[in-house]
């Protein structure tokens, strides 16, 4: 019996040894990018270094952030937000429609619908990108007016990735429709009073994945904004201060832009981690 | 074999319907009044004299924008599709003369051809309404009045309200760039033929041909070594991720263990930041002159910089490396809830027989993953297939290699290749060619692998 508790502790000290060094090594690029980003740019230039601590520490890059003069991150950083609100509200209205259409109503067309959908989703997207641009362009909405040609774009397509929503829909018994039908409740009605409430987790999981994707939306955004910085997303233009060639200044500054747009994404996705989690183990093991 | 055979049904179906349908359409016209009669010509006519005011507009509504759509705005396009364009832009002494937009011309003539499509749907829906109201009132019975037609677009056929919005704008910003992109592959539009300065025409199968030949100018070389490595790199990126984040779970979930909560938080919390700032990171990291570099050689374990990112096969390795330490977390988040849906008992059952861990793993925990999650395991390979942002943002495809063709390089996978050709060399008609194959390939994978699924031939199995 003690031979077996031995064992048992020196499996769980491995095992706590193991996890701590899981942790150092997923925590580490966002300690070093909380590090750089205090860097003293005026003694240590905001270059690439070889060391992980700072000589010294100061808030020079994020004043540089904050200085329309010389940057136009707070408008990226708006535009960034204006685009996901705007995207999170509007998909999770059409994907909330879609799939209760899908789920709840039996209609000529359904599957062809449904199977149509999933070939369509099978073309990888950027194939479609010089199409749409082009489409864009003739409603004006690149460039100067590409913000709400991204959404307009993100939005449309939406419909489609309804798999997530409709798998919880299926999971509210039919019987409850049947009964409301029986007491003479619309559709509609059904839809908006009964449903939709009893969705909460469903509608935030939905909201979050959308309000968090445009934050990373480099390809299209980079396209349908070319050359035009103050239509550009926090993601854009940021990528542009990496790969340029004077990327030895922006670094830092990188990291300092980088932390503010984690914090607050990643402050929300704690808070709501849970419905995220209901959300993905939901669609992954419904496939 | 059963497929072959849904197929045929499928189709006999499809022509009965199709035969079933013309016979509607001979039979309302000879047992028509003249309101329906008239109807074949005016849509809606009938509806409307019949006090179908809602559904009668409605159609004669289409029928108004379809011939003012295609009149005024889509037959000088539809009228050139067929050579995409002949009058070239020219320049009169200092002034721009414009001719033919061979982009638009393809663009709006398959809009005019779907246009044409729909407006064919919308006449038979006519004739379909008219029969039904002229049998309704040949029987004696009310129509609905046109109060009942509009509350049920919120009842009955609310289906319809619900899709209007969705169904539209996919079609306008999906399914019209697919076909537009499909038929871009058989054109010559490259930077050679870029409108509105060029025209580009139709060229039949040379892209495609392009691209299986081996030999002088051809691709197809670069194009099997790009295909190859992204297959790999997908087969290689899903199950490292798939392994080692069951591992993690399994360790977070070991019996004894504490504070449970933090370290899943810990892990979680990498999903939360934006891939392109954490990603911009690591590829610095990894940098000649970046972190990692940096410390090995003060601390004197290397001499001079490994170089991650630019020699071909460790640029590969470290993709994949980094693409663990994204994809982990995600893995243990799926994980951990299913681990927990394991019964205990059977795991207590294999203990008393004496099963050590790994026999437990092996016979228990891993068939239960593996049943569950497969259509999982599928959808993230096939996502992997086109996982753009782990490689652009991290290798741009690069390193180079003089070996390829079309700048391809070392880390490119299909869809990397397919954006750099679309974007930096504007070769629209080759990068439409691959997007195609892009296509094919997942396609079939999902195909053949669904369909070996152990939880889709036998749903019941691991009960």
């Amino acid at each position: 019996m003690k031979s077996y508790k031995t064992k048992k502790t020196i499996s769980n000290v491995l095992t706590y040894i193991l996890l701590v060094i899981i942790s150092i090594i997923w925590l580490f690029p966002f300690v070093g990018l909380v590090l750089q980003s205090f860097r003293s740019y005026a003694t240590e230039y905001g270059g690439m270094v070889d060391y992980l601590v700072p000589k010294s520490f100061s808030l020079d890059n994020y004043k540089f952030l904050f200085d329309t003069a010389q940057t136009n991150y707070l408008l990226w950083y708006k535009n960034t937000i204006v685009i996901a609100v705007c995207v999170a509200v509007l998909q999770t209205l059409i994907q909330l429609c879609v799939s209760y259409a899908l789920s709840r109503m039996r209609f000529a067309g359904r599957t062809f619908l449904m199977r149509f959908w999933l070939i369509l989703g099978m073309f990888p997207g950027f194939l479609t990108m010089i199409c749409l641009y082009f489409l864009l362009k003739q409603f004006g909405l690149t460039q100067a007016g590409a913000i709400p040609g991204l959404i307009l774009v993100t939005v449309a397509s939406c419909g489609m990735g309804y798999y997530v929503c409709k798998g919880y829909f299926d999971t509210i018994p039919k019987a409850l429709d049947e009964a409301a039908r029986i007491d003479g409740a619309t559709r509609a009605r059904i839809f908006l009073t009964m449903i939709i409430p009893m969705s909460k987790p469903i509608i935030i999981y939905t909201a979050l994945v959308a309000f968090m994707a445009p934050w990373c939306d480099y390809v299209f955004a980079s396209y349908v904004a070319f050359g035009h910085d103050s239509s550009y997303n926090v993601a854009v233009g940021m990528t542009r201060w990496v790969w340029t060639n004077d990327y030895q200044g922006y670094f830092t500054r990188f990291c300092a832009g980088g932390v503010l747009v984690a914090i607050p994404v990643t402050l929300l996705f704690m808070f709501l981690q849970k419905y995220y989690v209901e959300g993905v183990t939901g669609g992954a093991v419904k496939g | 074999m059963a497929q072959g055979a849904d197929n045929k049904n499928a189709l006999s179906r499809f022509f009965k319907a199709l035969g079933s349908g013309f016979k509607e359409i001979g039979t309302t016209f000879v047992e028509g009044d003249f309101k329906t009669k008239i109807s074949f010509l005016i849509l809606g006519f009938g509806p409307l004299l019949r006090g179908q005011i809602l559904i009668g507009a409605a159609l004669l509504v289409l029928e108004v924008l379809f011939f003012w759509f295609l009149f005024g705005f889509g037959w000088q396009y539809l009228s050139k599709i067929g050579t995409l364009g002949t009058v070239a832009t020219k320049k009169v002494g200092r002034k721009t003369v414009y001719g033919d937009n061979s982009f638009l011309i393809l663009l709006f003539g398959v809009l005019c051809i779907f246009a044409i499509f729909a407006f064919v749907l919308v006449w038979y829906i006519n004739i379909r309404e008219n029969r039904k109201e002229e049998l309704l009132l040949k029987n004696g019975k009310k129509l609905p009045t046109n109060n009942e037609v509009f509350m049920s677009l919120f009842d009955k056929n609310f289906h319809k309200t619900l899709l209007a919005l969705p169904v539209t704008g996919i079609f306008i910003f999906t399914v019209l760039p697919i076909v537009f992109m499909i038929l871009v592959a058989f054109t010559n539009y490259d930077k050679n033929h870029q409108s509105p300065s060029n025209l580009f025409t139709w060229v039949g199968l040379e892209n495609f041909k392009n691209i299986v030949s081996f030999s002088g100018a051809g691709i197809g070389s670069t194009f099997t070594y790009v295909l190859v490595w992204t297959l790999v790199w997908a087969f290689l990126a899903t199950f490292t991720n798939y392994f080692l984040g069951l591992g993690v779970a399994m360790l977070i979930n070991k019996k004894g263990i504490k504070f449970k909560k933090l370290w899943r938080t810990i892990l979680v919390m990498t999903i939360a930041v934006p891939q392109f700032v954490s990603l911009l990171y690591v590829m610095k990291m990894f940098a000649n002159d970046g972190l990692i570099n940096g410390y090995l050689i003060k601390w004197g374990i290397i001499k001079s910089y490994i170089p991650f990112w630019t020699d071909p096969v460790l640029a590969r390795i470290t993709v994949v490396v980094v693409n663990i330490w994204i994809g982990i977390p995600y893995m243990v988040l799926i994980a951990t809830g299913l681990l927990m849906n394991i019964p205990e008992d059977l795991y207590e059952s294999a203990r008393i027989d004496g099963a050590n861990p790994w026999q437990m793993f092996k016979s228990i925990t891993l068939p239960y993953m593996l049943f569950v999650t497969g259509p999982f395991l599928l959808t993230q390979y096939t996502g992997n297939l086109n996982n753009f942002n782990v490689i652009y943002l991290l290798t741009q495809g690069k390193p180079q290699s003089v070996n390829l063709a079309e700048k391809a390089g070392n880390t490119d996978l299909l869809i990397t290749w397919l954006y750099k050709m679309t974007v930096n060399d504007t070769n629209y008609r080759m990068a439409a060619v691959i997007g195609i194959m892009v296509f094919v390939v997942t396609a079939v994978i999902s195909l053949v692998v669904y369909n070996m699924l152990p939880s889709v031939k036998d749903e019941e199995g691991f009960q």
